[in-house]
């Protein structure tokens, strides 16, 4: 019972270890704050893009379709190996000479991305048709009846399942250790190899916790006020 | 071709199909302008179809559609500056729910005719006062009554001044209490405005009263058509007789 204590709660090694595990820790926060920004745009744009109108429009469509299956269905850890190892062999100018941290982001961002436009679209379709026919019969365009009318709507109702994601995508910036971007996870590693404790690991286990709590509990406290609203209106 | 100007609004031949479902079959109607025609008829029977074709929220399939002198039906026509000239009330009113009533009806002035933030907030109040909502301006309109709700969405196609008002049946999903709020301020648009409307209602003793010609679809024909005195009075084709004397037996005229 000692050893185990000693191997994962040793204050010793964590007055050692805290302060690179704290300095990795700052890493995830800023890909997460990165990829969360880029994910909330790209995403939006491209479920905008899955629900275009017309025969004119299938090519985009299909590349929407392609895109989010195949990166939904593909691991983030191979995703982020591809890059991070596959892109600087390339050669290729502005590209192969980015750091790990940009090829990290860009992993998470692609594969989080794929997630969040099912999200949006799920939203956008749940808005009912009249709401649209209501908006073009004022004679707004589609554009307009979508970004003043289709959209505030989709947006607001998604926002809770939106949030779940991004506790996913907070949690996965661990993952990206393996493209060698120096974080938390990285620096627990480092740690447990040369002293032979873990105490590291749940250094970085408690930090991760603490941060997607906040999170989780106002996306808790989204729903339930949302639920409350949609009694009141029953009611 | 003939030599006389077309109405107002006029509809040639008009047909259409859902799927092997025939909506519309060749409806020819013509409304003058400050007319208002009231369009009755079993549900089904074609009458909101017919408005959201003059509007091109459907497309027709056959025969040609010509409002204030502009084929609607070539396929060139500009749908968002046609649908600027010609309002239309929904059943279940419609309103934006992420709005308030305010935003409600200056949303189109604002982003389709272009009009300052001022001006259109300005011609709304103007409006919400004549429809007696202007103390729920702020409001959203989930916490409004039905009535006051369909009040707003007649409040919001005014706010664009339409040329043509269609009205596809805007009391059927309100409480009978809260009808004649919504009747009275119809009744008054086409009294101070002389506003050309087309109407589909199932209200007949306010067809009766508002209308200067009455029209009674029955499976996607114009089966009769005549001043209001005339159809329902004395109504010459057997099925508006039975459809009439349907609406008498309950309780609705």
């Amino acid at each position: 019972m000692h050893r185990f204590f000693e191997a994962f709660f040793s204050p010793h090694a964590f007055r050692q270890v805290f302060p690179d595990v704290w300095n990795g820790f700052q890493t995830n926060i800023r890909m997460m704050v990165v990829a969360e920004l880029l994910v909330l745009a790209l995403a939006l744009g491209i479920a905008v893009v899955r629900g275009l109108p017309g025969r004119g429009a299938w090519p985009l469509r299909a590349l929407a379709v392609i895109y989010t299956d195949t990166f939904r269905g593909t691991p983030l850890i191979l995703v982020a190996l591809m890059i991070a190892l596959g892109l600087p062999g390339l050669n290729i100018h502005g590209i192969s000479d980015r750091s790990n941290f940009v090829y990290g982001v860009a992993a998470l961002t692609l594969v989080y991305t794929a997630y969040v436009t099912e999200v949006y679209r799920a939203g956008i379709e749940s808005v009912h048709g009249s709401q649209r026919m209501a908006a073009r019969s004022l004679g707004l365009s589609y554009a307009q009846a979508l970004r003043y009318v289709v959209l505030p709507q989709a947006v607001r109702r998604v926002i809770p399942p939106l949030l779940n994601d991004f506790v996913g995508l907070q949690k996965d910036t661990a993952i990206i250790s393996v493209a060698g971007v120096t974080e938390a996870t990285i620096q627990a590693t480092n740690f447990s190899s040369s002293y032979f404790n873990f105490t590291g690991f749940v250094v970085a286990g408690v930090l991760f916790i603490f941060l997607t709590i906040p999170l989780a509990r106002f996306t808790d406290h989204l729903i339930r006020e949302r639920e409350l609203r949609e009694r009141a209106l029953a009611g | 071709m003939s030599a006389t100007a077309p109405s107002f609004v006029q509809l040639e031949g008009v047909t259409k199909r859902f799927g092997d479902n025939v909506v519309l079959k060749s409806v020819d109607l013509a409304v003058e302008e400050h007319e208002v025609v009231c369009l009755i008829g079993a549900s089904g029977s074609g009458k909101s179809t017919l408005l959201r074709c003059v509007n091109l929220l459907e497309r027709v399939d056959e025969g040609r559609i010509v409002f204030d002198g502009l084929d609607l039906t070539n396929g060139k026509v500009d749908v968002n500056a046609l649908r600027r000239k010609i309002g239309i009330v929904f059943q279940a009113y419609n309103l934006f729910p992420h709005m308030t009533v305010l935003q409600n009806v200056t949303l189109a002035p604002r982003k389709v005719l272009g009009h300052s933030r001022n001006k259109a907030r300005g011609r709304a109040r103007e409006l919400l006062r004549r429809i007696g909502l202007e103390e729920k301006a702020e409001e959203f309109p989930d916490r409004l009554s039905g009535g006051q709700q369909q009040r707003v969405a007649i409040a919001r196609a005014l706010a664009m001044d339409p040329k043509l008002m269609l009205l596809d049946e805007i009391t059927s999903a309100l409480d009978p209490q809260l009808v004649s709020e919504v009747l009275n301020l119809v009744r008054s648009l086409t009294e101070d405005f002389g506003m050309t409307m087309i109407i589909a209602t199932h209200e007949m003793s306010f067809a009766r009263e508002v209308a200067d010609r009455v029209c009674f679809l029955d499976a996607g024909v114009i089966l009769e058509e005549g001043p209001p005195d005339q159809i329902f009075a004395a109504p010459k084709q057997e099925r508006t007789q039975e459809f009439l004397s349907r609406v008498i037996a309950a309780g609705r005229m």
